[in-house]
């Protein structure tokens, strides 16, 4: 192709406020989007790749953060001279956005059909009747089961996977030169993801569109990219050709992000037949009962476990997967009950902890203990790390000097340095303050210990980071371990079983590798079929840092 | 599996200026609250003070009745009908403000929590009954069950004290209450109870001091409003007459208002810089408390 690009970055400096923990958000970025090619913009939190994408619209948060050095050439014609009345006319019309989070960021008082509408009227001169044609058509392109309900439905009133279609339709209605996706799948379901994606490549072949695609997982950039740019504290690190990047990685930095993605390679099967059972579950369900007012109208029930029992033994790691909704997070606290089932039993060496009285349900809690998905959520901001990890045993009578420098002990454990103990959780980064949760379960000794998503919330580096260590304490101190997720990947690197979960229930339980290798249910191939980068494998980098 | 480190383990920042430190530095960029401190350090030494700037009791006769201020050196501010000095019944008037103000918030702010807590963390039919409760302190208007009770109990300090704690707590209860309903559903207190602590220390150890902050913030709201009703009282005469407090100057300067201004005027002023000097401190603690409300 000799077409001339679309979007050309040259030199981007963008200044943060002063004060910050650098001055520059971005520095010497350049980058190019030719049409019909499709950019990967892909970097860690913090790395400045949303302000990227902001400054191709003009929508940073002036004057705190501008755009200090460089130009934004968008067809040859630099953006950042434009005045604000020249820009909204080529916002919408010339470039378009997808943002994350669909359900944000679509007005949820307006219809969908008045949100595209909307663009076509302050972009076109059709009249209404040609409008309402238009929208409908793109709706179809979309492949919006009839367009013409979801014209006159309100956002709330669709699925996540279809909201995303209506932002996609809506940056599709005018035939953008450019788009800008800013992380469009990561709030999504696998499945659906892989939807999105592929409707996403289809567009963008039909329309010829170029497309900056922006976001952390390597998986989606193995799936959709043409190129790759890397970026780190707002610096370029690499940028070229997919292939090459994602399978020649010449940075040390680019190499660590690859060596971090979890390979799709489950451990070898650990024969556990003869491991003593340490939780058993048996039958367990749970209803959420509709809570009507007097006013409002009753809501259904929801049932998010129904009939659900597994073994776990000892040394075990047991993934509960499956998509949101599945009730995979409601097994994970009614097997700490901290949610009450409507039926079964949680045994826990020999004894019932559904049943237990109060007496003997605090004894009990010592064998099961919790690592939770949000480290910031889960730690209690007031509190010092020292205390928050020896609470548990001063509860249970461990007195307090020695409970203190036991949890000194841990810090080390989880590879922490002891200065941690005196400080608050406020000051530490989302991988530290996972050790600091990790260190407050292992504190107690428990016999199993259930981890509700705890890497979901970290960057890919720390997330490889979290789970070896994870890995590494249970087979240091014989733990089992109940793992929730919904990422098959992660799934895939820690657990030696997994069970599917689909609405509450579930539908396939077997050994890792069996199950990825041969997947029986229609649910559990659907869900393999999605992991985004299935068919590319991280190249093995022996030189790696 | 090596996986090479990239984000480095042990980082956190070397320097760390105490929370006390940081907090302070905060409260002094904001000139409004500084304005507040200072005279609220007026009012309080005034308080501390009144004994050796004016000795002996205040509600003794010193001069010629209705002496205009800054006429005599011996009562600077003027004397009232009775021939009172008005500049030590300003002085001694501030113990009492402050003790009211103190007190009365600390009963009402401290029903307020117990309330309010037990309401928010457990919610339920006991949320139900207590917010009846609270519900129908509210629909009396607060100074008309304040008169009943002084009515009914007689009007002693000690009496109008605890006369104003009861009917300014429902304000914490239901802010208290709101700030647990949020902070109960929050993963750190399922990590506790999964620890296996008990409902008493979840309530007052790991989510209380996280509500705390718009708690201490409404205080100084409460503490304003109480010396207001403590004036208010005073000034339809029920007041404590044994001791000097600023509405019962401003009730008996009532009498004498049009041709003796400087009766009522003075304790009036010194009313609106005590309740402004809290209500600017309220605001400031608020910033520095709550730093991310504001740019």
């Amino acid at each position: 192709m000799t077409t001339a690009p679309i979007l050309e970055i040259q030199d981007l400096r963008i200044s943060l406020p002063p004060g910050g923990d650098r001055p520059y958000a971005l520095e010497h970025l350049d980058l190019t989007v030719n049409p019909g090619e499709i950019v990967c913009l892909v970097g860690e939190s913090g790395s400045g790749k949303s302000l990227a994408a902001n400054a191709v619209m003009r929508l940073l948060p002036e004057p705190h953060v501008h755009v200090s050095a460089g130009r934004i050439l968008l067809d040859g014609e630099d953006i950042c001279a434009k005045s604000e009345s020249e820009m909204r006319a080529i916002r919408g019309d010339r470039v378009a956005m997808i943002f994350q989070e669909p359900m944000t960021a679509l007005n949820p008082q307006k219809t969908v059909g008045w949100q595209i509408d909307e663009v076509l009227r302050l972009h076109t001169d059709l009249d209404r009747k040609a409008r309402r044609a238009r929208a409908l058509e793109i709706l179809g392109d979309v492949h919006i089961p009839d367009p013409a309900s979801a014209y006159n439905a309100y956002p709330h009133q669709i699925s996540g996977g279809q909201r995303q279609r209506v932002m996609i339709a809506m940056a599709l209605v005018l035939n953008p030169r450019l788009i800008i996706a800013d992380e469009p799948t990561t709030a999504l379901d696998v499945t659906t993801q892989k939807q999105i994606l592929h409707l996403i490549k289809e567009m963008q072949r039909q329309h010829g569109t170029g497309i900056l695609f922006i976001t952390h997982d390597f998986g989606v950039v193995a799936e959709i990219a043409d190129r790759i740019a890397v970026l780190r504290l707002g610096e370029l690190v690499e940028s070229g050709p997919a292939a090459q990047i994602l399978n020649h990685p010449r940075h040390p930095y680019t190499q660590a992000l690859i060596a971090a993605v979890p390979a799709l390679t489950p451990p070898a099967h650990k024969d556990l037949s003869a491991a003593p059972v340490v939780l058993r579950a048996q039958g367990l369900a749970k209803t959420f009962a509709a809570r009507g007012g007097l006013l409002s109208g009753r809501r259904q029930a929801v049932t998010a476990v129904r009939d659900l029992s597994f073994e776990l033994r000892q040394g075990e790691t047991l993934g509960v997967v499956g998509e949101s909704g599945s009730g995979k997070t409601t097994v994970s606290r009614i097997v700490t009950r901290l949610l009450p089932p409507d039926r079964g039993e949680v045994v826990i060496g020999g004894r019932d902890l559904i049943h237990a009285d109060r007496r003997q349900l605090r004894a009990m809690r010592r064998d099961i203990q919790m690592i939770f998905q949000d480290p910031m959520a889960s730690l209690n901001p007031r509190k010092r790390v020292v205390d928050l990890i020896a609470q548990g045993p001063i509860v249970h009578g461990v007195p307090r000097a020695e409970a203190h420098a036991r949890a000194r002990e841990l810090l080390s454990l989880v590879e922490l340095s002891p200065a941690a103990a005196e400080r608050y959780p406020h000051e530490f980064s989302g991988g530290q303050r996972q050790r600091i949760g990790i260190a407050r379960a292992i504190a107690m000794q428990p016999k199993v210990i259930v981890a509700d998503e705890p890497v979901s919330a970290l960057d890919v580096s720390v997330q490889a980071q979290v789970l070896r260590l994870l890995a590494d304490l249970r087979d240091r101190l014989n733990l089992s371990l109940l793992f929730v997720t919904h990422d098959l990947r992660v799934a895939a690197q820690l657990c030696d079983r997994i069970i599917v979960m689909q609405k509450g229930e579930i539908v396939e339980t077997g050994p890792t590798a069996e199950v990825f290798a041969d997947p029986r249910h229609n649910y559990t191939q659907a869900l393999l079929a999605s992991i985004p980068g299935r068919d590319w494998q991280p190249p093995k980098l022996t030189d790696a840092a | 599996m090596s996986v090479p480190d990239i984000e480095p383990v042990l980082e956190p920042q070397l320097t760390r200026p105490s929370r006390a430190g940081v907090l302070w530095r905060r409260f002094r960029r904001n000139r409004a609250a500084m304005l507040g401190l200072v005279l609220f350090v007026a009012v309080v030494l005034a308080a501390l003070l009144a004994g050796v700037i004016t000795p002996g009791d205040p509600l003794r006769r010193v001069g010629v009745p209705l002496t205009a201020p800054f006429a005599d050196p011996a009562t600077p501010l003027g004397t009232d009908q009775l021939g009172r000095d008005i500049l030590a019944g300003i002085l001694h008037g501030a113990r009492i403000s402050l003790l009211i103000g103190v007190v009365a918030t600390l009963i009402s702010i401290t029903i307020g929590i117990l309330i309010g807590a037990v309401s928010g963390y457990f919610g339920g039919w006991i949320d139900d009954l207590l917010m009846r409760v609270t519900e129908a302190f509210q629909t009396i208007p607060s100074f008309v069950l304040l008169l009943a009770l002084v009515a009914i109990f007689g009007s002693t300090i000690e009496n109008i004290v605890i006369a104003i704690g009861i009917v300014s707590w429902t304000a914490p209860a239901r802010m208290v209450r709101a700030e647990f309903m949020s902070l109960r559903k929050r993963e750190f207190v399922d990590a506790a109870r999964n620890l296996g602590v008990g409902n008493v220390s979840i309530i007052f150890r790991e989510i209380l001091p996280n509500a705390l902050p718009p708690v201490i913030v409404f205080a100084s709201v409460v503490m304003a409003t109480s010396i207001l009703m403590e004036s208010a009282l005073a000034f339809l005469a029920l007041g404590d007459p044994n001791y000097a407090s600023w509405g019962n100057m401003i009730g008996q300067g009532r009498a004498v208002l049009r041709t003796d201004w400087y009766c009522t005027v003075i304790p009036g002023i010194a009313i609106l810089l005590t309740v402004l000097s809290f209500s600017l401190l309220g605001e400031g603690l608020n910033d520095v408390l709550n730093p991310r409300q504001k740019k």
